[in-house]
């Protein structure tokens, strides 16, 4: 049975306490794409809306979760572990020497980690050749790929969205976590995207946009993007940068900034983990 | 000894489809994406046959790279094509981070190498793709010199598990090789034996370096030749005895002087062997347009350069 929404929001909250933590214990991370990101790994690993298996983690027929922004790894570290695919300790030694928890994806190191991300762009490519991998084998796996909002400036991106538009990939799933920030500053500000969902419809693909912290509205977006078969859907999922920390949200000095001892005991709290 | 006189044969690009469309009817599990130059690296040769396996997917290389990464991820052997400059300079990160840094099962054809392909000038000339290549951790770098070496290390490349790159030609080359040539990565062949000096090189360049070295012999000095084919991993045993039994080494490449064949025979002598070592190749600098003959002469690279680096060399040692 899948967990109530309610259940679910308490798992986004564990995630985000995992986040925090880790970054702060390193000193060094992205605190708040990671933390805008919290509802949507959370549907996709406890909603049941990936099929997977922690304990094979190369399983053939697991569905492909690609996380495109890879700065955001924290929040699928905490997702990861808390899955089984690695034990919950190990996330506190994120960005040590001879750790798994690089500080961006590395695909063979990490269990579950499915891409090598962290220089922007290159995820949807990535996911669209296991898209045509599963069409060429007759498998029914899915694929989902995480984005950021700010990433979408990368011009292989929108090779990657025309080629899966062309070729009607309808197993393939991109999920843009719209935080309206990049590092230098807001997205609009310095090369707005707008209108993003016309960009991604004028490519031939589903768009569904929904607020991004709404874990309901978010699993609704992903199951009717697997209804979709005419062809690839894009979840445009609008979150608040930095969410569920006051002092980190949408305030852009979070972008890359670890929490010091003091704004960590705050953030702690106000996510019911002091 | 007389002048060689080697039988031209196909481009190396054309023997490349070829022995990818072979591998096609072997494994289903071989693809091929093509952008948009699928007539010029001979993937079409795959792709007429093989429609339902053949991705041409228009001009986007990083695309490319990245779709491959993915393919290979989920069980796939995939072989993507593209001009050699455009496939290494814009995929080079997409190549780094979704081929070489998860050691991926990826199959890189950089058609059009070198200077040779002439009249279309620097944009398309690819100088410095085998330096690229080689700072790729893990890749096998590859520059077969005929029809009968591409044929070969085609296979091998679909045989060996790991990111592979080869650099196709596109000007007809002659055919120095037997057909059933012993073929390995990693494995210098040795087309003539000599005693004085030893002369390293690939792709087009072996077959003028095998006239340089009639001409060297008709001379009295006696070359031996190896086709280097392989920069990476470079054959460090065969330029070890190179060093120590002739004592003197010409490298001819088309590429660039940094990073290429020079640069990994220099790497591997210093480590072992010394010996001197002269180069010919495009030197720091880029080419133009023009007829290929008239280009590998004005730049120096044929076999009167070899001769001419040879007698330099004997000097030195």
């Amino acid at each position: 049975m899948s967990p109530s929404t309610a259940e679910l929001e308490s798992i986004a909250r564990r995630l985000r306490l995992h986040s925090i933590r880790m970054i702060a214990a390193a000193n060094s991370g992205h605190p708040g794409g990671s933390l805008s990101a919290a509802e949507l790994v959370t549907a996709l690993y406890f909603g049941g809306v990936l099929r997977h298996d922690p304990k094979r983690p190369d399983w053939p027929d697991r569905d492909r979760f690609i996380l495109s922004k890879g700065h955001g790894v924290p929040v699928l570290y905490a997702a990861l572990a808390e899955r089984g695919y690695f034990p919950v300790g190990e996330l506190m030694s994120l960005r040590q020497v001879d750790s798994r928890m690089q500080g961006h994806p590395v695909q063979g190191v990490t269990p579950g980690i499915e891409a090598s991300t962290g220089s922007l762009g290159q995820g949807l490519s990535i996911g669209i050749g296991h898209a045509l991998a599963a069409r060429l084998d007759g498998k029914d796996f899915r694929t989902y790929v995480l984005m950021g909002d700010g990433e979408c400036q990368e011009g292989q991106v929108w090779e990657a969205v025309m080629t899966a538009g062309n070729y009607e990939l309808n197993t393939l799933t991109a999920i843009v976590d719209s935080n309206r920030f990049q590092l230098d500053g807001a997205v609009e500000d310095i090369n707005s995207l707008e209108p993003l969902g016309g960009k991604f419809a004028s490519f031939k693909w589903h768009v569904i946009e929904v607020d991004g912290h709404d874990v309901a509205a978010v699993l609704a977006a992903l199951h009717q993007a697997k209804g979709h078969a005419a062809g690839p859907t894009c979840i445009i999922a609008h979150t608040v940068k930095g969410k569920g920390v006051t002092f980190m949200e949408n305030n852009n000095e979070f972008h890359g900034k670890a929490p010091n001892a003091e704004q960590l005991q705050v953030a702690l709290s106000q996510l019911g983990g002091a | 000894m007389t002048a060689p006189s080697f039988p031209m044969g196909k481009a190396t690009r054309e023997a490349y489809g070829d022995a990818l469309a072979e591998l096609g009817r072997a494994n289903r599990d071989v693809v091929a994406i093509d952008a948009d130059l699928a007539k010029s690296t001979f993937s079409w040769t795959f792709g007429k046959e093989f429609p339902e396996r053949f991705f041409n997917i228009g001009i986007q290389e990083a695309n490319m790279v990245g779709i491959a990464s993915g393919l290979a991820s989920s069980g796939k052997i995939p072989f993507i094509s593209s001009f050699a400059a455009f496939v290494l300079c814009k995929g080079f990160d997409q190549l780094r981070m979704g081929a070489a840094y998860p050691r991926l099962n990826v199959k890189v054809a950089g058609s059009h190498g070198g200077i040779s392909i002439g009249e279309d000038g620097v944009s398309q000339q690819s100088v410095e793709d085998v330096a690229l290549a080689c700072a790729l951790p893990g890749f096998i770098v590859c520059i077969p010199s005929d029809e009968h070496t591409m044929r070969a290390a085609v296979h091998a490349a679909a045989a060996h598990q790991g990111p592979v790159y080869l650099r196709l030609g596109r000007p007809k080359a002659p055919v120095v090789h037997a057909p059933d040539v012993r073929f390995a990565f990693g494995r210098a062949i040795q087309l003539r034996d000599g005693k004085d000096l030893t002369i390293v090189a690939n792709g087009l360049l072996v077959a003028q370096a095998m006239l340089a070295a009639a001409a060297l012999a008709a001379k009295g000095v006696e070359a031996r030749v190896l086709d280097m084919h392989t920069v990476k991993p470079v054959d460090a045993d065969a330029l070890a005895r190179a060093a120590k039994e002739t004592r003197a080494l010409v490298v001819a490449e088309e590429h660039m002087h940094a990073g290429g064949l020079g640069a990994a025979v220099a790497q591997a002598l210093a480590a072992g062997t010394p010996a001197p070592v002269e180069s010919v190749d495009l030197g720091d600098r880029y080419a133009e347009s023009g007829k290929p003959d008239d280009l590998m002469k004005k730049y120096g690279m044929l076999a009167a350069n070899i001769v001419a680096a040879a007698e330099r060399v004997l000097k030195r040692k």
